[in-house]
């Protein structure tokens, strides 16, 4: 490890995806000493998610068609040389110190586990999100995966998930997710979405001036036309069946409310189904620290920001997924305002300010034509799994919630143990909460987690306490 | 009209409302929160008698462990997961076995059943144990109860008996009448008629006392917990090294950390024991977390490879002399606190409701309540 001097920064990135590599070019261009941190092998993210360089059987160039954008990645990690970098490194826990913030990290980089801190005045969060789920009877089989792991699969690994493969749930994501696979020698059976094709035709004007990201779906569209992929809109995968893993899943058409439409039954066999339902921000980190969150259009909790990305700590800086998710055109320049800021540039420039509100509209006017549709909760019945860590059926919470006065999410944990488990609530956290008759993810109850990676004890009790540290010349 | 409003949804305050229902009491319960919200979900669910020196602390854990099997037999054991797991309290040297073995033989004479642990038994007992610890006690009677289940289910069955429980009833102030007497309760939003208030607010019962006009000196003692990743069961009793009996017991202000490690129904190990005075500070502990993870692994070095998953702090109410306050208060007539329970209020809350409720009728006291009368403290005798 290096140095104590070589721990203390300026500003500090979390997460070198989009967001983050775009926050730690531009404080470091700003003059600032600059880290990012990422528990990642390489830049990227999700978004540019890349294979381990040591990784047999597949390389970079070889993923790099599944990749929109390349261009603004390669210009991105072509600043990263006068970063601190420090992958492989999972950040468990942000705390303050005097002078600013103490970002305590495992590293992972020789295998086992040693815990770090890193020093700095400003912190810019970025990250990410991950998949958003909703159970539904069979969705705990085998073969039933997340859009995004399918995709993190193809992209990280060269990883083809399935041999017949179904696509389904709401939003944009679905069709890079289909095209990837259907490029890769997928057979993909059909693509299943549940919002209304011409949805996005009422927010017109938002889409208009996002032109770049029409192209880009019109791109995917072409893809799915060549491979004769079917998009069946209005239509919602209900049920997965199989003995082992899935065989076959179950999809029914949806009315105009998003409702299911009684004997419109379909039965397709598949050997993966990929479900995505859009995203779910990140917050651990700046929860520990006590940003101020709000609710997105999406149904997110999502952290407040400022105009220049600040949160409400002051030396907080978030950008990208976290403040409302808007995809990697949007989260870069996020990321570009909240670096320069955090460095001390005094001012935005106004054509980031324009482009950021162009892509804020364009996100969410997809938001809006892209909700979650009801009626799931009803499709439920009382031996579905709701939470899959701790094995928490439905019936469960619905007979826990005579005992209770309210809806109260803290006491659905402590009685039925749902979201307590490894995953900390990260899978079945929006569906909880919606479940409990919540607003979703409204409460932070599903979203705090104080470890926000696990570490083990011996890590944590052989780290070196900051307190001990000198204090460092100024 | 209610015969009583009890304040407070945690364990003592369900405790309160159950055995007063049971007594025929009409009860309302007000909440400030959401139910067990407070620190009866930040705990391990202890009910304890080996932490407890002789004296009237110990009396009042042994009638209260009574009052738990009692209350498991007529719920049924599931609704709590009451596990009479017994705990083993281990020293981690010589001289420390020299005191704990005195300390044991103390708390035998007033009824605890003590079984002296040599070296090499240790492991029969915990084979998972380090291998270097020179002796420990085994405390049968030391059991483990799920406190959230048990106060929503002593709760349910305060409802089933006509109590009502209302949530997100902040407690402002009490009226009285021309004799002194409580009249009423009122809350943010309600008012509600009453002939006796019962402060079952824990942690905050110093507040809420004050807002009924019968201030008590309690304050909160921060804790955190460390709970490990999912595991086959590794650990059978709840292990404490002995210096765990020296802090509970201590008034130093500052940070002091002892071992409690135990294995919970989940397969999570969970591990304790901080005590801080830091007020209602709310910010992690990173060096807290630090201690206690070593002191664990000194323990059990098998620690060393689990992962930690999650961590919880919660405000333990003590009070200066470490006694809970239970009984009614001179100064308010028809006020009765029950709360200063500090890191022992889930296996206190049973006992501690009974003798609510039998002050409420005038009843015969199970166990002699005197050493917890709020007129033991200077400013309520004088305020």
């Amino acid at each position: 490890m290096t140095s104590k001097s070589e721990r203390r920064f300026d500003v500090l990135v979390v997460g070198a995806g989009p967001a983050g590599l775009a926050a730690a070019t531009s404080a470091t261009r700003a003059g600032a000493r600059t880290a990012i941190v990422d528990a990642g092998v390489a830049p990227g993210g999700q978004y540019w998610r890349h294979p381990a360089p040591s990784e047999h059987g597949v390389s970079a160039a070889e993923v790099a068609h599944l990749h929109h954008d390349l261009a603004t990645y390669h210009r991105l990690v072509a600043g990263l040389p006068a970063v601190a970098q420090f992958f492989q490194h999972h950040v468990w826990t942000v705390t303050r110190d005097r002078r600013g913030f103490v970002v305590h990290l495992v590293d992972r980089t020789g295998g086992g586990e040693q815990a770090v801190e890193l020093h700095s005045r400003r912190l810019v969060l970025a990250p990410g999100a991950y998949d958003r789920q909703i159970p539904f009877r069979g969705w705990d089989l085998p073969g039933v995966m997340t859009a995004g792991g399918v995709q993190a699969l193809l992209k990280g690994h060269g990883v083809v998930a399935g041999q017949r493969v179904l696509v389904a749930g709401t939003g944009p994501f679905l069709l890079p997710v289909a095209a990837g696979l259907a490029e890769s020698g997928a057979r993909v059976v059909g693509v299943h979405e549940a919002a209304s094709p011409p949805a996005w035709l009422s927010e017109l004007g938002a889409v208009i001036r996002n032109v770049g990201k029409l192209g880009e779906g019109a791109g995917y569209a072409r893809v799915l036309a060549r491979h004769r992929i079917p998009v069946r809109a209005r239509s919602v995968v209900v049920s997965a069946h199989g003995t082992d893993a899935v065989e076959r899943v179950t999809t029914m058409r949806l009315d105009h409310q998003g409702r299911v439409v009684p004997g419109t039954e379909r039965t397709v066999a598949v050997d993966v189904l990929a479900v995505g339902w859009g995203f779910t921000p990140q917050l651990e980190l700046p929860l520990a620290l006590g940003c101020a969150t709000r609710v997105d259009v999406d149904g997110s909790l999502v952290c407040e920001v400022d105009d220049e990305q600040r949160s409400s700590v002051e030396g907080v800086f978030v950008a990208g997924e976290a403040c409302g998710v808007g995809g990697a055109a949007l989260a870069t320049v996020e990321g570009q305002i909240a670096g320069a800021v955090a460095a001390g540039a005094s001012s935005v420039a106004p054509r980031l300010r324009r482009s950021r509100a162009a892509l804020r509209r364009f996100a969410q006017a997809m938001h809006r034509s892209h909700p979650v549709p009801p009626g799931w909760v009803d499709r439920l019945s009382d031996d579905t799994t709701v939470c899959r860590c701790e094995e928490v059926p439905f019936g469960a919470l619905r007979s826990m919630q005579q005992d209770l006065v309210g809806h109260d999410g803290r006491s659905a944990k402590m009685l039925t143990r749902v979201g307590m488990g490894y995953c900390q609530a990260r899978t079945c956290g929006y569906a909880v909460s919606c479940i409990l008759g919540q607003e979703p993810s409204g409460t932070s109850g599903f979203a705090e987690r104080p470890v926000s990676s696990p570490l083990t004890l011996g890590a944590l009790a052989t780290s070196c306490p900051t307190e001990n540290d000198p204090p460092p010349a100024e | 009209m209610p015969d009583v409003v009890i304040v407070g949804a945690g364990i003592v305050g369900a405790a309160c409302a159950y055995y007063a229902a049971r007594e025929g009491l009409s009860v309302t319960v007000l909440e400030r929160g959401n139910l067990a919200g407070g620190t009866t979900s930040r705990g391990e669910g202890n009910i304890l008698v080996s932490d407890k020196e002789p004296g009237p602390e110990l009396n009042l854990a042994l009638a209260s462990r009574t009052r738990w099997r009692e209350l498991a037999a007529e719920f049924g054991p599931d609704p709590f997961e009451l596990e009479e797991k017994g705990g083993l309290v281990v020293a981690t040297s010589d001289p420390g076995a020299a005191a704990l073995t005195r300390f044991a033989e103390g708390q035998r004479a007033t009824g605890v059943e003590t079984v002296a642990v040599s070296a090499d038994q240790l492991h029969d007992h915990e084979p998972n144990l380090a291998p270097d610890l020179p002796a420990g006690v085994l405390y049968p009677q030391d059991m483990q109860v799920q406190p959230v289940r048990a106060a929503v289910s002593l709760l349910a069955a305060a409802r089933s008996l006509g109590a009502t429980v209302a949530c997100g009833e902040e407690v402002v102030a009490a009226e009285r009448g021309p004799d002194g007497r409580v009249t009423a309760v009122r809350t943010r939003t309600g008012r509600y008629p009453t002939d006796a208030v019962v402060n079952a607010a824990g942690t905050w019962g110093g507040q809420v006392g004050e807002r009924l006009g019968a201030p008590i000196p309690i304050l909160p003692r921060r804790g955190f917990i460390l709970v490990t990743e999912p595991l086959p069961r590794v650990v059978r009793h709840k292990v404490y090294s002995a210096d765990y009996v020296e802090n509970v017991a201590s008034d130093v202000a500052g940070l002091e950390t002892s071992t409690v490690v135990e294995g919970t129904q989940g397969g999570t190990v969970l591990i304790g024991a901080s005590r801080e005075r830091v007020g209602f500070d709310d910010t992690m502990s990173v060096e807290v977390l630090r201690r206690l993870a070593a002191l664990a692994v000194r323990l059990f070095p098998f620690l060393a490879d689990v992962r930690l998953m999650r961590t919880y702090h919660g405000f333990r109410p003590y009070c200066p002399d470490h006694l809970p306050v239970i009984g009614a208060d001179p100064r308010v007539r028809g006020m009765f606190h029950a709360c200063g329970h500090e890191g022992a209020g889930i296996g206190l809350a049973p006992a501690t409701g009974r003798l609510i409720s039998q002050m409420l009728t005038d009843g015969q006291p199970d166990i002699d309540p005197s050493a917890f009368a709020p007129s033991r403290f200077a400013q309520v005798t004088t305020g």
